[in-house]
């Protein structure tokens, strides 16, 4: 046990320690590495920076669609694999596909559809939509990557609200029945009220999951969050300012406020369950 | 719920087998044009079916990137270490913290649950520092070390052994085991589902991770292959042909592991979230 505790010491709390130190300092870490005491500049200095303002644009813009969406999409998915239907562990095995292969794959193969003739916009054309250079153009650029990570994410949560639906008794559904409740009634007054405080974690897991959306626009804009910072994200402008422009300080004082909006956010949820159970 | 109404069956096999070909398009569709030569990618009227069949892109790649294979054994090695590594110290740690009385056990509790609410990215600068200062760097060492402890499956290991019958424990002791003999001779085989499902979660974690390998590996020798795959990007952009063979290859091995353990991988997610 000992050695796992040691490694904990060294590669995690150590870490997490040193970031709170070094978010006051300016780090310049090459050759030897020096450092600067600044006070609460770091942070300061947040708030009147443009491109803090438009990462957390982004990234908010972009947990606001993706999280509803896939949960949503997660959860019709799992009512209609709850039904009795046959061929469930077939259609389970194929939706998790997205779930199971590296962002760096499905980036590189959404890049390839999204690319100006590819499959997606022949599609549009095929149908007679409007078609856009997805990859270029700053107002659809982060759209691609939203599409694409709804797609990804949703399976996994699929899988866990289809383990919540097994704990949902079968006998009120059928005193439900018996009081003649049509399927819709059940599904609002039955299925949606159990699967509630699950429904809070899935939320949770995604919003903590698109507040840290790195490796998608990393390789989809070279590392610049380009096409004009449209894919600029919180994780991605804090490489940036660390490992790029060598500005370690401040990258981990905007690391820290990150992680600060994630427990907020966390801690609300919590919350609400606490709320819950009491009920 | 029950599907009884005469069209409802046929109008969720239809969302289903929509979705189903939505999910599966763009698979087949990658996995298709890494058996075409790129002029018929390239010529707008290609189709599923390669009308020219050929595996010369899965030839180039070794030989246009002859450090592809060298990342293939990277991301292997990298990934099965890392593997190993958590399933001993995790079951270890979090049998410890579960059945062992020791001194600091509580607060070491209480850090574990901490620590997990702590995002990632606030130890990034810091982790880069200290194996820098470690000369670590550049390193399988700097890859495997720091990610080989988990402190949620280290927690998940708690509760799992928490909930294990003491009876068995309890007749080893009997028998004249020590710690260490009960706990690989006894415990450990019977947290076979546990051990799977955490081993396919930091198995595919360690396998598909960017981030990590993208700030401590600047030597391309040392690269896995997702970091591989990006500077292949970098460099043929416009040869899809490559760029899609490459990324199969990448693939195959997760979805064969997932195809293997698609029972645990379900277990471990509703395991680790479900009952939130």
């Amino acid at each position: 046990m000992a050695p796992t505790f040691v490694i904990m010491g060294v590669f995690l709390i150590l870490p997490i320690t040193l970031a709170m130190v070094f978010a006051f300092y300016r780090i310049q870490p090459l050759g030897d590495v020096s450092y600067t005491f600044r006070g609460w500049r770091n942070f300061l200095r947040a708030f009147s920076d443009e491109r803090v303002r438009i990462a957390l644009k982004n990234t908010a813009e972009y947990v606001a669609i993706v999280v509803p969406t896939q949960t949503l999409l997660a959860l019709s998915l799992a009512l209609i694999l709850n039904t009795q239907i046959k061929g469930k562990n077939f259609f389970r095995i194929i939706f998790f596909l997205p779930t199971v292969t590296s962002s760096a794959v499905l980036t590189l193969i959404f890049m390839w559809i999204c690319n100006s003739n590819g499959l997606l916009n022949r599609f549009l054309a095929f149908v007679g939509l409007p078609t856009y250079n997805w990859l270029g153009d700053p107002s659809v650029a982060l759209k691609a990557i939203m599409l694409m990570n709804i797609w990804a994410t949703a399976p996994l949560f699929m899988v866990i609200y289809l383990a919540a639906m097994q704990d949902i008794p079968e006998t009120l559904y059928e005193a439900a029945t018996l009081d003649g409740a049509s399927t819709w009634d059940k599904l609002i007054y039955i299925t949606l009220p159990f699967l509630q405080p699950v429904t809070f974690f899935i939320i949770v897991m995604g919003i903590v999951g698109t507040f840290q959306l790195f490796d998608q626009s990393y390789i989809f804009s070279r590392g610049s969050g380009g096409p004009n910072n449209s894919t600029l994200t919180v994780v991605l402008l804090i490489y940036q300012y660390a490992f790029r422009i060598l500005d370690m300080g401040y990258a981990a004082a905007l690391a820290l406020m990150l992680a600060l909006i994630i427990m907020v956010v966390t801690l609300v949820q919590r919350f609400w369950i606490k709320e819950e159970k009491f009920n | 719920m029950t599907a009884k109404s005469f069209w409802a069956a046929p109008i969720l096999y239809t969302i289903l087998i929509l979705y189903a070909i939505l999910t599966f398009l763009p698979f087949a569709w990658a996995l298709s044009a890494s058996f075409k030569p790129l002029a018929e990618i390239v010529s707008g009227v290609d189709g599923l079916i390669p009308q020219q069949f050929t595996t010369e892109n899965y030839q180039q790649i070794f030989v246009q990137e002859p450090l592809f294979f060298r990342w293939l054994f990277n991301s292997v090695f990298v990934a099965v270490c890392v593997t190993l590594g958590n399933l001993v110290f995790n079951s270890m740690a979090g049998y410890a913290l579960a059945r062992i009385q020791f001194p600091g056990k509580q607060l070491w509790f209480f850090i574990i649950l901490a620590v997990l609410m702590v995002p990632g990215q606030v130890t990034l600068i810091p982790t880069f520092l200290i194996l820098k200062n470690l000369g670590w760097l550049n390193s399988y060492q700097g890859l495997i070390v720091p990610s080989i402890v988990n402190a949620t499956f280290i927690f998940m290991m708690r509760q799992f052994f928490i909930n294990f019958p003491k009876e068995l424990e309890e007749a080893a002791a009997l028998d004249g085991l020590g710690y260490l003999e009960t706990f690989f001779q006894v415990v450990l085989p019977l947290a076979k589902p546990a051990l799977a499902a955490q081993a396919i979660f930091i198995f595919m974690g360690a396998w598909n991770n960017f981030l990590t390998p993208l700030l401590i590996l600047s030597d391309p020798e040392m690269f896995t292959l997702p970091l591989g795959l990006n500077t292949f990007k970098g460099q043929y952009i416009s040869y899809w042909n490559y760029i899609m063979a490459a990324s199969m290859i990448f693939t195959l091995p997760a979805l064969l592991i997932y195809a293997f353990f698609n029972r645990y991988f379900i277990q471990g997610v509703t395991f680790t979230g479900g009952k939130g």
